[in-house]
């Protein structure tokens, strides 16, 4: 655990509010570097307005969002840019990032945070390969001087051309895509849009992937095949992962950690073991059982006979 | 070549016409690619489009008289390079400033927005060139008057130089144009944008630059439109942008919105139909032709005749 040890993003009181709909309170949690963080809850707990917070979709009402690269977060640091009005703080090898303060593609460019949607969201008339050029799109409009030496077809940006493809290419080996490359990316099946999709992310060299319910929709082979996926970025790759899961053998399989959402609020976070015993979260699943029902019944009726007596 | 002239059956009379038509439909054609671009891209109907080529044809006109009149270049050929690149930076950076001040400010507003900004943009533009370059119409001598006669069979059809040189330029431009989007990384980023805005964000493209760059480049190609218009027509006046404008629109429509090869498409169409109207049946009404052809097909194919229907997205 020495080189994966340390926080790489910490969510400190994080409240979002929409009118008078509470979506998310008080939430506190972090993600460990080199660990797979699942984030689970019933239909409607708020995760994927924590999500959506993380990656600059919507302003916290309330809150911090602090995000590390590279190093353990310095907390010293982290107070001083909260005190400022800054969106990032670089000191020797330690960098924080207010991601709260951040607009969408700073968090991709600067931040090097990357995300999935629940719906697929390839460019779905451009081909697999393009796709995952697109993600590289940073890389090479540095690379090509901001297109003016790219449009006259400069070697250096040639070269990185090449490069990028060059990448692309082995994450379509890597994802068994290769072959179709130069198909639309829309016309592949669902589960390989999904691991194109993760490439795509892969590409713009996250250090953090969010990812929202990866596995809804695959069968269980191609469920197995994705689970395969996530380990080796985790392993291989080195990104740590934060995903909305409801596949429970795809949760329980790879996680490292799990926080559980109900109504906007943690009711356990923990190791995927002690989550699953937690007797919140079953009730939360799975309702308070018949026994436990007529128990409460009982206590009111006597607490209601008391008082009219 | 007067109505009068004509006579059904003449293959070279039709041929001739075909020609007239390519370049009136190629300068169509050019001006349409920035709507259609636009359009596909924060899907806006950018309405001061047709006074951005209006504006094109007076720098393209200033330009010129600065060369040949005040430095003297006598080589028509180094004077209208020189008009092109002019023109087409000079444009560009019209286009640029417009879409900062007058839309960017208003996305994210509700839709009509930058639809009523883009109508007041038209007014202004027009208003600004009449108070500039005065309401009279500017010409310049004849450019490129040679003629080169190609016999076919027993008769000849007449090509002039400059007809010749409106399509190759428009040929060339648009090849490059097409590589431009096709091939490079800045062409990607554009069509990424176009399907999808916040993804692209998401993967770190600026959607804003991108935008911009758009704007950019639909300006430089109704550039090249307008540096045509004043070779062929010779006149500009500051009102010129209103009629050219709808029609290059109507190509785009008629192409499919959004879609590039439909907006090349849809401006040679429009040419043609024009062109072979006036030709064969009567000059007064080429424009109710026209425009009534485009109704006709939005009827059978609403999303025109290379657009795709559109998907909702989710």
């Amino acid at each position: 655990m020495e080189q994966r040890g340390g926080t790489i993003l910490a969510v400190e009181h994080l409240t979002m509010r929409f009118g008078g709909l509470l979506a998310v309170q008080d939430l506190s949690f972090s993600v460990e570097r080199g660990q797979i963080t699942a984030l689970i809850g019933p239909n409607g707990a708020g995760k994927t307005t924590v999500f959506n917070c993380i990656t600059g979709f919507y302003r916290p009402t309330q809150g911090r969002i602090a995000l590390t690269n590279g190093t353990p977060l310095s907390r010293p640091l982290l107070d001083r840019l909260t005190g400022s009005s800054l969106r990032h703080l670089r000191e020797g090898t330690n960098e924080v990032f207010l991601l709260e303060r951040m607009a969408g593609h700073e968090i991709t460019a600067k931040a090097h945070v990357a995300r999935t949607f629940q719906n697929i969201r390839l460019f779905s008339g451009m081909t697999c390969l393009e796709n995952l050029l697109v993600a590289q799109h940073n890389a090479l409009t540095r690379a090509s001087g901001y297109s003016v030496l790219g449009l006259i077809g400069a070697p250096s940006w040639r070269a990185a051309e090449a490069r990028s493809i060059e990448r692309a290419s082995a994450w379509l080996e890597r994802i068994g895509l290769i072959g179709r490359a130069d198909d639309p990316a829309g016309d592949l099946p669902y589960g390989d849009q999904r691991r194109l999709e993760i490439a795509r992310a892969m590409l713009t060299d996250p250090v953090l992937l969010c990812l929202d319910e990866p596995a809804a929709g695959l069968n269980p082979r191609e469920s197995a095949a994705l689970s395969a996926l996530l380990r080796t970025i985790r392993d291989a790759d080195g990104v740590s992962i934060l995903l909305i899961e409801h596949d429970m053998s795809v949760v329980m399989e790879i996680s490292d950690h799990i926080v559980v959402l109900e109504y906007g609020l943690k009711i356990s976070d923990g190791s995927p073991e002690s989550v699953r015993d937690d007797p919140k979260v079953i009730a939360a699943y799975l309702g308070v059982d018949d026994a436990e029902v007529a128990g409460a019944e009982a206590e009111l009726d006597a607490t209601v006979a008391g008082r009219s007596t | 070549m007067g109505i009068e002239l004509c006579s059904w059956g003449d293959m070279d009379y039709f041929l001739q016409q075909l020609v007239n038509g390519l370049t009136l439909g190629s300068i169509y054609g050019l001006i349409a690619i920035g709507y259609t671009m636009v359009f596909g891209i924060i899907g806006m109907v950018n309405f001061a489009h047709g006074d951005v080529f209006m504006l094109s044809t007076f720098i393209s006109v200033i330009v010129l008289l600065i060369l040949t009149q005040i430095l003297g270049i006598s080589s028509i050929a180094l004077a209208l390079f020189l008009v092109l690149i002019a023109a087409m930076v000079l444009t560009a950076l019209w286009n640029w400033a417009i879409e900062r001040v007058a839309y960017r400010p208003l996305r994210g507003s509700f839709r009509l927005a930058p639809l009523i900004s883009a109508i007041g943009m038209s007014i202004f533009l027009m208003n600004f060139v009449q108070v500039v370059q005065g309401p009279r119409n500017k010409s310049v001598p004849p450019l490129m008057t040679d003629l080169l006669v190609i016999p076919i069979g027993t008769s000849n059809i007449t090509i002039s130089l400059k007809q010749i040189f409106i399509m190759a330029t428009t040929a060339l431009l648009l090849a490059a144009f097409w590589y431009v989007v096709q091939k490079t990384s800045l062409g990607r980023a554009q069509r990424a944008c176009e399907q999808d805005r916040k993804m692209a964000a998401l993967l770190g493209i600026d959607v804003d630059r991108t935008v911009s760059i758009t704007f950019v480049l639909g300006a430089a190609l109704a550039a090249v439109a307008g540096v045509m218009y004043v070779v062929q027509y010779g006149v500009v006046n500051f009102s010129d942008g209103f009629v050219p404008g709808v029609k290059a629109f109507t190509a785009a429509v008629l192409g499919g919105i959004g879609s590039l090869p439909g907006a090349v498409l849809g401006g040679l169409l429009i040419g043609l139909i024009e062109v072979m109207w006036s030709a064969y049946f009567s000059i007064d009404y080429k424009d109710v032709a026209a425009f009534s052809i485009l109704a006709i097909v939005l009827i059978f194919m609403p999303s025109g005749l290379l657009g795709k229907p559109d998907v909702e997205k989710v």
